[in-house]
């Protein structure tokens, strides 16, 4: 009930402002011209490949995906960052809510805004069953795969903007730590195949490339649902310092 | 209500609360006054539950702040100092989160909602941007935060603070109907403004009670003060020669006037006796006596006096 009403106070705040427009906008502007572009390259040269397979599994990853690791950061910064900076966190902290509630509330409502985004991609797969149509199964998969994607990348940055009052630190650290997690395992002749193999098991791109081929993997959902609780908990933790710090 | 039992409050090495111990009876109102930077806010913090004591025993209405942390909130409204609000929430919007946060039950949510408008003059502005709204409007919005949950206990810091003379009419009133029916601790670094609202005044300095009245008390030491402005028509050089020489008068201090016209400032320990000396003196040497009049004592002489008396009372 509490957190049901901070969710709805979080995205009255959201829509208030011009950011989800413009931002949206931008998105689908961006894998908008990525879909033309890659799927007529793909048609064009794509001879003697499953063109369609390899086209949505390049798509998802290098698009949806990575444009999304972009944009998380610019709507994560400001969660707590900025109900610290604006002194609005001593009404939260203050009010009877607990801390979980407050946190749940805050990372709800981001993946809410988010789906805004994913809708909105929905018209590229819309747009080619049009064209020729296809088994659609594999697209939940990719579905799944993007949604625990952005989860994970939500509660990273919502962690991140927990740790400092300025918004500029919070969504750059945030992009610098997705971006870590992303191309972990890019270089592969650089590390021995051991190491290869654990910084595979790291790596948000390898587990989220799996989604995007289609396949649902135990393995893979559980490493994003580990991904999120890590830094769920350390957000929690991080709001709980004031206790024993005693600061703002 | 309130019970504060040697409250200490550290930060780091910091020391920012030293054993304070007070109490504020249901229904009472107590101005907590002080300097900037004395502990006063970091004494509300503690009791809304911001943060917990380091060491000492806070209770309201009988339950622990730290043990009972969630049902203290529910019974306390809190106006933080310098509030900020949500600039790009509406004030109907932001008031139906307070509501529904503070467990209003829905059914009466919207009438209590319309009810604190009127009470806190928000009706006119109830669609606008927090963030558009006038720093007088935004600091009722504070307060409607606070009460909007009939909470026993108010606690309200430097309510107000930049505002302009009427809206601190306006928000003195306020605060004073509320007096009664609920128990308020306010904070304050503005003197006159403690004995206009509260019933009992502590005042702390450095983290420390130095000294605990009542309003009425307060005002009687205020009465005595020490510094008189006058204003003299007469030559510049012998009044000052002659006012010095004044016996009862411990400081001449010049002050800027217009030509052929000495303004000063003079201390002294003997109130109106010396206001009465130096009446006679000037207009015994023919000059014009333009003004004579006792400066209200300021929060800086207060505490010269209080912290020494405090140490002639040790020693």
């Amino acid at each position: 009930m509490r957190t049901l009403a901070l969710i709805r106070k979080e995205l009255a705040s959201y829509f208030a402002g011009p950011l989800v427009y413009v931002v949206v906008g931008a998105f689908l502007l961006a894998t908008g011209y990525r879909f033309y572009t890659t799927l007529n390259s793909y048609v064009t040269f794509g001879f003697g490949m499953n063109i369609l397979e390899h086209f949505w599994e390049d798509f998802f990853v290098n698009h949806i995906g990575f444009y999304l690791l972009i944009v998380v950061p610019l709507f994560t910064m400001r969660l707590i960052a900025e109900e610290r900076r604006l002194g609005t966190i001593e009404l939260l902290y203050t009010y009877p809510l607990r801390d979980i509630e407050i946190m749940t509330a805050k990372f709800v409502a981001c993946f809410l805004v988010f789906m805004v985004f994913l809708a909105g991609t929905l018209l590229y797969p819309l747009v080619v069953y049009m064209i020729q149509p296809f088994d659609p199964a594999p697209f939940v998969a990719r579905y799944v795969g993007t949604m625990l994607f952005l989860a994970s990348c939500i509660a990273c940055g919502l962690f991140i903007s927990s740790l400092t009052d300025s918004q500029v630190v919070a969504s750059s650290c945030t992009f610098v730590l997705l971006l870590l997690f992303w191309i972990i395992t890019w270089n592969e002749a650089a590390v021995s195949s051991t190491l290869l193999t654990a910084l595979s098991q790291l790596s948000t791109f390898d587990h989220f490339f799996s989604f995007a081929r289609g396949v649902i993997d135990l393995k893979d959902v559980t490493y994003f649902v580990l991904f999120i609780a890590l830094f769920l908990f350390l957000t929690l933790r991080s709001m709980e310092a004031r206790h024993w710090r005693g600061r703002r | 209500m309130i019970d504060v039992q040697g409250l200490i409050k550290d930060f780091g090495t910091t020391r920012a609360v030293d054993g304070v111990t007070f109490s504020v009876r249901a229904g009472e109102i107590m101005g907590l006054l002080g300097p900037n930077g004395s502990g006063k806010t970091t004494i509300m913090r503690v009791l809304t539950g911001f943060f917990p004591p380091s060491d000492g025993r806070v209770t309201i209405d009988g339950l622990d702040v730290e043990e009972h942390s969630l049902a203290v909130r529910e019974r306390i409204g809190y106006l933080p100092e310098n509030v900020v609000l949500y600039p790009d929430l509406s004030v109907r919007r932001f008031l139906t989160f307070c509501a529904e946060v503070k467990g209003i039950p829905a059914r009466t949510r919207r009438a209590r909602i319309d009810e604190v408008m009127v009470a806190c003059g928000l009706t006119e502005v109830a669609g606008k941007l927090i963030g558009k709204l006038s720093k007088g409007y935004r600091q009722r919005v504070g307060i409607a935060q606070a009460v909007i949950h009939r909470p026993q206990v108010l606690v309200l810091d430097e309510p107000t603070v930049g505002l302009d003379p009427r809206q601190i009419v306006e928000i003195r009133t306020l605060i004073k109907s509320l007096g009664g029916s609920t128990t308020i601790l306010l904070s304050t670094h503005i003197l006159p403004e403690v004995s206009m609202t509260c019933e009992r005044v502590m005042i702390i300095d450095y983290g420390r009670i130095i000294a605990e009245d009542t309003a009425e008390g307060l005002t009687r030491r205020l009465q005595g003060s020490h510094e008189t402005r006058a204003r003299i028509a007469g030559p510049r050089e012998a009044v000052l020669r002659t006012l010095q020489a004044l016996p009862g008068l411990e400081d001449v201090r010049e002050e800027p006037a217009s030509d052929g016209v000495v303004a000063v400032v003079v201390r002294s320990s003997q109130g109106d006796e010396a206001r009465r000396a130096l009446a006679e003196e000037v207009v015994g040497n023919g000059w014009g006596l333009l003004e004579v009049r006792p400066l209200p004592m300021t929060l800086e002489d207060l505490f010269v006096r209080l912290v020494r008396s405090e140490r002639e009372s040790g020693t």
